[in-house]
């Protein structure tokens, strides 16, 4: 006790010396816990948050390292403007042809049995063709309807119709349409179909006996319900055409219609339109489109998970 | 999501004819594309149709030009093998500290590790770029370091699959049980919390094969060859072997997801239900 006595906060006086001494082995405990998330940590910081700093921030630097603002200017010249306009002009396109087949194919899929080989078949290759085409999806539809496609072909010699009467438009902007939607109807799927799973046998019994009509059930029940998901999934769409950059990179050899490529052609050739962070500034105008969608994606999916519990 | 293992009404789903007529129509356009890419392998030139191509695959004599192939196949394997060892050893063992020490960091984790969803791929790699400048100096231009890259953009699916496991089995109580019966940490993680989370864990890694082998934007922009930057390169010199492989490989990934979802079914006959794939893949 005589050694207690020399702490200078008064442990003795309290009368309960021993009890300070528990609290120790477990802050060591808690530091050592920290300890462990600092790998993780380390790891994110380096390979996250660097990367997307480096990426945004770049824009601000001229080649010499100063401070400018002429690459972050050059998001208002044409050119450039014209980009973001294609890149969401199809983002927007593909999203809402994706989103409406994708409901539909989803809501067919409810007359299958939940765990038979039907739903199951749909989900894997929807997982697929949403997560791992790329380039391979460029192939499938040169093959498809490029000048020697199999569906070119045949309309060509059994119609007489020549779909590249107009020029070769598959290697434009307007080929990656197609492409598109056969990525963005499977991420539909995957996206919206546990919203409407969740949609209770029950409220339609309940419509029923209240003395309303199936009409009026998927009217005035089951819409308000699923109108949060579909839009969280319409969002989720839309950011994935966005930043969606494989397929076009396979498929469109003529110029860089959509920003990816445009961030492609400033990263392999150095200078685009006489500037030479153009890279950042673009990365920077997609974060911000991407940042945008994705809050908007948050607030209506906290509506959207109110009916999923 | 628990409603999809109950039975179901039928009023509420369309009719039996109306939801195959709808099904078969989506499927056969789907369809379309990935018959096209058969019908083009089997393409002999002269306006006929043969196997010559899929033999010319292991002819000898086309070795030299296959060869970025087995290349880009191999890197991607070695990188399958770097993401895989990131998800085990880096995201799982934080993910069961948080959940047993940190439950309060749970939200804040969350959103760390679904951010790379809203990062493409190609914003990431203009600021990766300058890393693997410092990294090709340092550690080599070796293909293995991109799979520190690949951890990123596998995370937010590793995370979906193994954090609905974890949610399923309760692993605080496990982990208290096993304490007190006097197991060491050791012993709880590798015999308790590990065979408990071993669908999700399995699940998170075959999802990162699946987007590892998909992977082109990073690996064509930092110039290491992968399998997709392969299959885009020998394209150019000859597509049949190009289209023959996509095909192969879409099998393949259609195989590892169909895997996905069967032992995500034997979870649910079990009680302890990790999600369906379609749900893995949601941000």
């Amino acid at each position: 006790m005589s050694l207690l006595t020399t702490t200078p906060v008064g442990a003795g006086q309290s009368g309960q010396p021993l009890r300070r001494v528990p609290p120790a082995p477990r802050v060591r405990r808690i530091r050592a816990d920290i300890l462990g998330l600092l790998p993780f940590a380390s790891y994110l910081l380096l390979f996250l948050a660097v990367p997307t700093v480096l990426a945004v921030g770049s824009g601000f630097f001229d080649s010499n390292g100063g401070f400018t603002l002429d690459n972050v200017a050059a998001l208002a010249e044409p050119v450039i403007v014209a980009t973001f306009a294609n890149s969401i002009g199809l983002s927007l396109l593909t999203a809402v042809l994706g989103a409406v087949l994708g409901a539909l194919l989803c809501y067919a899929l409810l007359g299958f049995r939940a765990d038979g080989s039907v739903r199951a078949t749909v989900a894997a290759l929807s997982g697929v063709l949403a997560q791992f085409g790329g380039v391979m999806l460029a192939f499938a539809f040169v093959a498809t309807i490029g000048l020697q496609g199999l569906v070119t072909v045949w309309l060509r010699e059994s119609w007489g119709i020549d779909i590249f009467a107009e020029g070769a438009w598959i290697y434009g902007l307007p080929g990656l349409v197609l492409p598109y939607i056969y990525f963005q109807v499977p991420l539909m799927v995957i996206t919206f179909m546990p919203a409407l799973t969740a949609l209770k046998g029950t409220w339609v019994e309940a419509t029923l006996t209240l003395g309303g009509t199936r009409a009026a059930f998927w009217r005035r029940v089951a819409f308000p319900v699923l109108a949060p998901s579909f839009l969280a999934s319409f969002l989720l769409l839309f950011a994935n055409a966005f930043s969606s950059y494989a397929t076009a990179a396979a498929l469109a050899s003529q110029g860089s219609q959509i920003v990816p490529l445009q961030i492609r052609a400033a990263l392999t050739s150095e200078t685009v339109l006489g500037r030479e962070n153009l890279a950042g500034a673009l990365a920077l105008g997609m974060i911000v489109v991407m940042g945008l969608v994705m809050w908007a994606y948050a607030v209506v999916q906290g509506r959207a998970a109110r009916w999923q519990k | 999501m628990t409603g999809a293992v109950r039975e179901r009404p039928p009023a509420l789903a369309p009719g039996a004819v109306g939801s195959r007529v709808i099904v078969w129509m989506i499927g056969l356009l789907f369809a379309i594309p990935l018959v096209s890419m058969a019908e083009f392998t089997l393409r002999d030139g002269d306006g006929g149709h043969s196997l010559v191509h899929w033999f010319a695959l292991f002819d000898p004599a086309n070795r030299a030009s296959y060869s970025p192939i087995w290349i880009g196949l191999g890197n991607s394997l070695v990188l399958c093998i770097g993401a895989a060892a990131i998800v085990l050893l880096l995201v799982l063992p934080t993910m069961v500290l948080i959940a047993l020490r940190f439950p309060r960091l749970r939200r804040p984790f969350e959103f760390l590790c679904l951010l790379p969803i809203s990062i493409p791929a190609i914003v990431l790699v203009v600021g990766l770029a300058p890393v693997y400048l410092v990294i090709g100096r340092t550690i080599g231009t070796g293909i293995w370091p991109l799979s520190l890259a690949y951890g990123i953009t596998v995370l937010p699916y590793a995370y979906r699959a193994i954090q609905a496991n974890i949610d399923a089995v309760d692993i605080a109580t496990l982990a208290e049980a096993a304490r007190s019966l006097g197991a060491g940490w050791g012993t709880v993680l590798l015999r308790v919390l590990a065979p408990n989370l071993r669908t999700g864990i399995l699940a998170s890694l075959l999802i990162a094969v699946a987007v590892v082998l998909g992977e082109f934007t990073i690996a064509s922009l930092l110039n290491r060859p992968n399998l997709q930057t392969a299959l885009f390169v020998v394209n150019k010199q000859d597509p049949y072997v190009a289209v023959i492989l996509s095909l192969l490989a879409l099998g393949f990934a259609f195989a590892l997801l169909l895997v996905i979802d069967r032992t995500a079914s034997i979870g649910v006959r079990r009680g302890t239900r990790p999600p369906t794939s379609a749900e893995k893949v949601t941000p």
